[in-house]
């Protein structure tokens, strides 16, 4: 049996007429089916996806350019797709209908791609386990007893068991590359501005960035460069015109100047994980690249600041669901108020409920200062690390988590030992930069074997870097093609 | 003055929301208009839908541009954006776009050239932020319907300093402030659609002392004259109270403008917080130099500007100027009659003496079917001897029935002008036959005397004789008579 095939060359046998674009997703969509116990797809519609397939093929026949033609990918549940329900994983939002696709998503469907179904979360992207889910428990793919990471845990198991060949994740504080680090694949979270967050539920605004998760580094490459560019629709995007990245991915780290941070090697991470991360080093070392030491001092208050500035805009970006206008009213409302009150204390979620409240907290009169307009000041000392850092060396190379997977339920009913777990992807989304991780191993436990994830960061604006280096580190380290056997797994 | 405003000197500050009369709202590209079906102007941004972003409208900034250049304020080098949060069913984000540290405009006056005394007011700031919806309680039922139409629609709220002292500047000012706003053509200002609201804020202290009062927002204010008569009512309210030995609270208070009262709304410490943070959705935007100077090259002439040139250039009194300037758009009306005519003292004329004559009981200048094209008709009809005054008076009565083209009217109505020399020396001669005290008279010098004769001779012409020429003809005729 051959592996799961590249983005490319599912499009290539769709362009070329090998396959149709209903073939490809007839295939997917039973691979689906049979891993449906992994709890990755809270929506599929089997009717709906042949139709766009079809579509698609008729595209084919006309003979218009798709670069993804007929490749099946599978949309994060917080990210609008006409068709599907956007839930965001809550009660609050149970058949919300978009009207309009998430610009990423129409971009996606422009070049040839068919949405495959909308993938499990923590409910509102807030969580690192997919524990958060309203609506079903998510399982990793390489050892069904835990979790895939979070909050794109989803996405990140649908790619890691090949349900989908693709993802679309969201990341705000490592919500890409954290799920991806835990289940052995690719995932890229962009430089903030460059992919529109315009159909994206938001969570923090100045942090979320939708991003590719993949099998393959160039499968990355390829949709990064479809997702990315100015968006008339958010003015948060950036005018600078994107440079494909895809043409790029095996050129190689020769000569780069690759940084390893010392904060994110200290004992709280794993040192099986260091180790594996350290022999990712290596292979850069081996295919021409200088490693450095760096440092990175204001590392220890990436979490706080971040927790802070993420949950103050989500307690403002969350206001809206109140039960007025869409989502769901609570039925005994009997006045404005029990209609607010109500609907917001039923049909949210505990986490959500907790980071509104820690939010609303940072932003009252009195606390304001203190909280809010420090984390933005530490907020800035951190990208001065970047900054400075980015002047000794190209990139950054460190873990993304200090712990491979956990188990199911191990850390739901402590917050703070969650939050910790993102401890190495946060101040990648504090300092706007782009941060792409790539599977370079796995633990060497005798009865599971769980992925380890190395994290490579760069300046803004240089994804082509991080995924020629990334390119690198899985030619040497991993291989792509292998699919966990979850089905028979215990 | 009443023996309250002997002993307490008032302290007012306005807060006043106009609506920009932009093509679309503040942050999505939905038509900016009033009156239309509920909910038919909305689209996922301005319902605040998930996923949705603002992205904000230039025009609604150089419209805030050219209203702080216009009274001197300072203009932001960089501006942003502040969410301002708050629960209420017309507002779908939970949270209002607004500008809290980083208005586009600071500072600035208003001086009362025209509806007052010339007394000029400070402004603290003028800023950028979104209208909220509308909520319906239905009379039956009980439920409350939103209409989001209005939600989005671009606002500037301008403040003024505590800088009023009396009900009298605040209509002033108020006036003033429209004045400006619609000359500029930044915003209708009318309030009776909403397109104009306005806070005030009144505290009084004795007089010849200079700390503030404790100061009582007013709400609810529907006309001009309905921010007067609050004003007044707060001022006695808050007087009676302190002669009583009480205190004035820190409180909003509903204006009710039927029963002459208000009541109250909230106390200080109810006030909301509303935790104010900049919009991550929008980033702070640089207004540059050259984005200014186009804005400014652009903007239309400003009401003292105007009457300079009124009187000025073209020799208009200053009543005369300042009647046309204080209604933007009779002076729109005033100016195209002029570009057509070429004679801007007969256009006034006929605008603010015979036009206003006919407009009864409020009536706009937009609606009257007597358009520009009309009057400059008449002037020059007038002009070219077609017409008399008189008859020319009588074509623009039935013209503001029916508006055909004068020339229509002359020929059904039979007013073409008797210029016909030989028929009028008849009538001259016939009429100083028949008058020889005033043939005397005139021979004796008595100038007045004419009137007799060229009476006559109207009367024979129904009015219609070209009196210049029947004059003329007069003074010829005495020389042999």
């Amino acid at each position: 049996m051959t592996g799961p095939l590249p983005l490319k060359a599912i499009a290539d046998s769709v362009r070329s007429g090998a396959r149709t674009s209903v073939d490809v997703a007839t295939e997917y969509l039973d691979r689906i089916e049979r891993g449906a116990a992994l709890g990755a797809f809270l929506a599929v519609d089997r009717a709906r996806t042949l139709a766009e397939a079809a579509a698609v093929d008729a595209r084919v026949a006309r003979g218009e350019a798709l670069p993804l033609a007929g490749v099946p990918v599978a949309v994060k549940d917080n990210i609008h797709a006409v068709g599907f329900t956007t839930t965001c994983a809550s009660r609050m939002l149970e058949g919300f209908r978009p009207p309009f696709d998430a610009t990423v998503v129409e971009k996606l469907r422009a070049a040839g791609a068919v949405v495959l179904g909308k993938t499990n979360l923590d409910e509102f992207a807030m969580g690192s386990s997919t524990e958060n889910s309203a609506y079903l428990v998510c399982r990793n793919p390489w050892a069904t007893d835990r979790i895939p990471g979070g909050s794109s845990g989803g996405s990140a198991a649908a790619v890691a068991a090949n349900l989908a060949p693709a993802a679309l994740g969201s990341d705000t504080g490592g919500s890409i590359r954290q799920p991806a680090a835990l289940t052995g694949t690719v995932g890229l979270k962009p430089t903030y501005g460059r992919v529109s967050r315009f159909g994206l539920v938001a969570f923090g605004s100045s942090l979320d960035q939708v991003g590719p998760m993949t099998r393959r580094v160039e499968d990355a490459a390829m949709l990064h460069d479809v997702l990315s560019g100015h968006d008339p629709k958010d003015a948060t995007t950036s005018a600078r015109p994107h440079a494909p990245t895809a043409p790029h991915v095996g050129d190689g780290v020769r000569g780069l100047r690759i940084g390893l941070p010392d904060e994110y090697f200290g004992d709280a991470v794993d040192s099986e994980i260091r180790a594996s991360v350290e022999s990712a080093g290596r292979a850069l070392e081996a295919a021409g690249a200088v490693l450095k030491r760096v440092s990175l001092p204001h590392t220890p208050h990436a979490i706080p600041t971040y927790y802070i500035v993420a949950t103050s805009e989500a307690s403002s970006n969350l206001a809206r669901y109140d039960g007025v206008h869409y989502g769901r009213r609570h039925p005994e409302a009997v006045d404005i108020a029990s209609l607010f009150t109500g609907s917001r204390s039923a049909y949210l979620g505990k986490e959500v409920k907790r980071r509104i409240l820690l939010g609303t907290w940072c932003l009252s009169s009195g606390f304001y200062d203190a909280f809010y307009d420090r984390a933005l000041r530490i907020r800035s000392l951190l990208k001065a690390d970047f900054d400075a850092a980015f002047r000794d060396v190209d990139l950054v190379l460190c873990p993304t988590t200090p712990t491979p997977a956990w188990r199911l339920g191990e850390k739901i009913s402590d917050p703070v030992q969650m939050y910790v777990a993102d401890i190495l992807t946060g101040a990648c989304n504090l300092a706007g930069i782009p941060g792409l991780v790539v599977p370079c191993g796995t633990t060497g436990q005798k009865d599971t074997r769980l992925p380890i994830g190395a994290q490579l960061l760069g300046p803004a604006w240089s994804e082509s870097l991080l995924l020629r280096a990334g390119a690198v580190i899985e030619a040497a380290c991993w291989d792509p093609s292998f699919v966990p056997s979850f089905g028979s797994a215990s | 003055m009443s023996t309250t405003l002997e002993r307490w000197e008032p302290v007012i500050g306005l807060e006043v929301h106009v609506q920009l009369g932009t093509a679309t709202k503040m942050f999505c590209g939905c038509r900016n208009l009033f009156g239309a079906p509920p909910n038919a102007l909305t689209c996922p941004v301005c319902l605040g839908l998930p996923g949705a972003l603002p992205v904000p409208n230039r025009r609604a900034a150089e419209l805030a541009i050219r209203f702080g250049l216009a009274v001197g304020g300072t203009i932001a080098e960089v501006t942003r954006f502040d969410r301002k949060q708050y629960f209420y069913p017309d507002l779908p984000k939970g949270y209002q776009i607004s500008q809290d540290k980083g208005p586009i405009v600071t500072g600035g006056t208003v001086t009362t050239s025209f509806f007052g005394d010339g007394k000029t007011i400070r402004l603290i700031r003028a800023h950028l932020e979104e209208d909220a919806g509308k909520g319906q309680h239905e009379e039956s039922g009980g439920s409350t319907l939103v209409d989001l139409n209005r939600c989005g629609i671009p606002l500037l709220e301008i403040v003024s300093a505590p800088d009023l002292r009396s009900a009298e500047d605040a209509w002033a000012y108020l006036n003033e402030l429209r004045l400006t706003l619609r000359t500029l053509d930044i915003s209708e200002c009318d309030m009776e659609k909403g397109s104009l609201r306005c806070d005030v804020n009144v505290s009084i202290r004795p007089r010849g002392t200079t700390p503030f009062g404790d100061r009582v927002e007013l709400k609810n204010l529907n006309s001009f004259r309905g921010v007067e008569r609050a004003i007044r009512h707060e001022i006695e309210r808050q007087a009676a109270l302190l002669e009583a030995g009480g205190k004035v609270e820190l409180e909003t208070r509903l204006w009710d403008d039927e029963k002459g009262e208000s009541r109250l709304m909230r106390k200080k410490e109810s006030a909301p917080d509303y935790r104010y943070f900049p919009d991550p959705d929008l980033p702070p935007f640089a207004v540059g130099r050259a984005w200014v100077d186009r804005v400014a090259a652009e903007a239309p002439e400003l009401p003292l500007k105007r009457l300079e040139r009124y009187t000025s250039v073209y020799g208009l009194s200053d009543y005369d100027a300042k009647v046309l300037i204080t209604d933007p758009s009779i002076c729109r009306y005033f100016e195209e009659t002029t570009a057509l005519c070429n004679d801007p003292k007969n256009a006034a004329n006929w605008i603010t003496s015979e036009l206003f004559g006919l407009m009864k009981g409020g009536v706009s200048i937009d609606d009257v079917k007597v358009r520009p094209t009309h009057i400059a008709e008449l002037v020059a009809l007038v002009k070219d001897g077609t017409l008399n005054v008189r008859s020319a008076r009588e074509v623009l009565a039935k013209q503001y029935e029916d508006p055909r083209p004068a020339k229509e009217w002359v020929e059904k109505l039979g007013l073409v002008q008797v210029s016909d020399r030989d028929a009028l020396v008849a009538i001259v001669k016939k009429g100083m036959e028949m008058n020889p005290k005033a043939v005397a008279d005139l021979k004796a010098g008595k100038e007045k005397a004419a009137g007799a004769i060229v009476g006559y001779a109207m009367k024979e012409t129904k009015g219609r004789g070209n009196p210049a020429i029947l004059n003329e003809i007069l003074a010829e005729l005495l020389k042999t008579f």
